[in-house]
This record gives C-alpha cells, sequence and structure tokens, in this order.
C-alpha cells in the first residue's frame, strides 16, 4: 500500500501511523517535518508552500517506486503540505512500516532526501523584518542539513 | 502560429509577473530552443541559463523535443520537505 497527496489542509502524523499500521511490521519508521523558526540566520515568522501538484504528485509515487526497488518497503504514506503556515505547523510526514526497522528508517530517510532534490514544490519564507524570499536550498545551504 | 503553452511557478511566476508563457513552437522545437526563447523576453534574465523543464510531468533533457500539446514547466530550485 502506498499513498502520496499534497495537502491544504493540517496533516495528522498519528493518522499516517494508523494507515501504515499492521501485524506484520515490526517497524514503522516516521519523519514529520515542521516549520523553524531560524533560516539561514534570519528569524522566520511564517512561510508558504506551492506546488506543481500535478507533477508533485507524480514524483511523489516515482519515489515511492524507487524506494521499494532499494529497500523492499512497499507501504508507505507521505502527505506534504501547502498553503500558509505558521511556526510549528507540520509541513510532511513520511510514515513506512516494514516486518524490521532498519529498512523501514533508510527509507524514510531516502524518501525525505529525495523529495527534496526532485519534487516540484516551494518555499516562501516570511521574515521578522516584514520581507519575504522564495527559499533556493543551494543558496542557502539548507540542502547539506 | 501554433504556441506552447509554459507553466511558471513560484520565484518565476513572479519574476515574469505571469503564471503562463505562451512561445511559438517553431522558437520551441526543443527544450534548450524554449530556454532561450524564454529568456529572450523581458525579465528573462532572471531565469538561470539552464533551468529545470519539466514536459507532461518529467524533468526534461535540453534536446527532448517539444510539441504543442506537450504540458511544459519551468521548475524553479525545488524547497519541499
Amino acid at each position: 500500500m502506498k499513498r502520496v497527496a499534497v495537502v491544504s489542509r493540517a496533516i495528522d502524523p498519528a493518522a499516517l501511523i494508523a494507515e501504515v499500521q499492521s501485524p506484520e511490521f515490526g517497524a514503522i519508521s516516521l519523519f514529520v517535518g515542521t516549520v523553524r523558526d531560524i533560516n539561514d540566520g534570519r528569524s522566520v515568522t511564517a512561510l508558504d508552500y506551492s506546488a506543481y501538484v500535478a507533477m508533485a504528485e507524480s514524483e511523489l509515487s516515482a519515489i515511492l517506486a524507487d524506494a521499494e526497488i532499494k529497500f523492499g518497503v512497499t507501504t508507505i504514506v507521505v502527505e506534504h503540505r501547502i498553503g500558509a503556515l505558521s511556526l510549528g505547523d507540520v509541513s510532511i510526514a513520511i510514515a513506512c512500516a516494514h516486518p524490521h526497522r532498519q529498512p523501514a528508517m533508510d527509507c524514510t530517510r531516502f524518501v525525505i532526501e529525495e523529495i527534496k532534490k526532485r519534487v516540484p514544490i516551494w518555499k516562501r519564507e516570511h521574515y521578522a523584518d516584514g520581507s519575504h524570499e522564495w527559499v533556493d536550498p543551494m543558496r542557502t545551504g539548507e540542502a547539506t542539513v | 502560429m501554433s504556441m506552447v503553452t509554459v507553466q511558471l511557478f513560484a520565484s518565476y511566476a513572479e519574476a515574469f509577473g505571469e503564471s503562463t508563457l505562451k512561445i511559438p513552437i517553431d522558437n520551441a522545437r526543443t527544450v534548450a530552443d524554449l530556454v532561450r526563447s524564454i529568456r529572450s523576453l523581458p525579465c528573462g534574465q532572471s531565469l538561470p541559463a539552464s533551468p529545470r523543464v519539466a514536459v507532461n510531468r518529467k524533468f526534461a533533457s535540453d534536446e527532448q523535443l517539444i510539441r504543442t500539446e506537450d504540458e511544459i514547466a519551468v521548475i524553479p530550485p525545488v524547497a519541499g520537505g
């Protein structure tokens, strides 16, 4: 079972855990990304995400197919939120389930790293000084942290 | 004249003040031609020399051929997660 979604509502990580849970799995790995208050040394007050939704969902599906080939993980759910988010809000949740922990954890790491490279979603940060800017991870160094 | 419709997003849409552009197919036979044509427009220099371009929702090479019915998008640096 695999499911991907770009959503405009709050993400409930517990719901993703429930969705992948099954007696056959001894491990569920969950990654939750949240809105941070500092980026590249600047004080962030809020942000908004936008997406090329059709391609984002198709790239997410392609990543999950790659993850299955690489780690043998067949049960994965990914939700990415778009729209206006506040500090602390969940922007993304990834749940991977597998009989054993290592593939589940490796798969989760792989999925978030691939998302950061190839899923057409963009982030505009709003700063304490009233300015705002589209984030370019290659420029800010966020790609490596 | 047949035109190609190009979708713009995020910083690129902001730079052009538009979410779509129409480019004559004669100036956009390949992805590289398309990028050259867009960069020659007013505000075109806000696009890098080799931006990522998607054709029918997949990242495309510079050499990929373009047809008028293709779904084309220029993809700014992604920042999901």
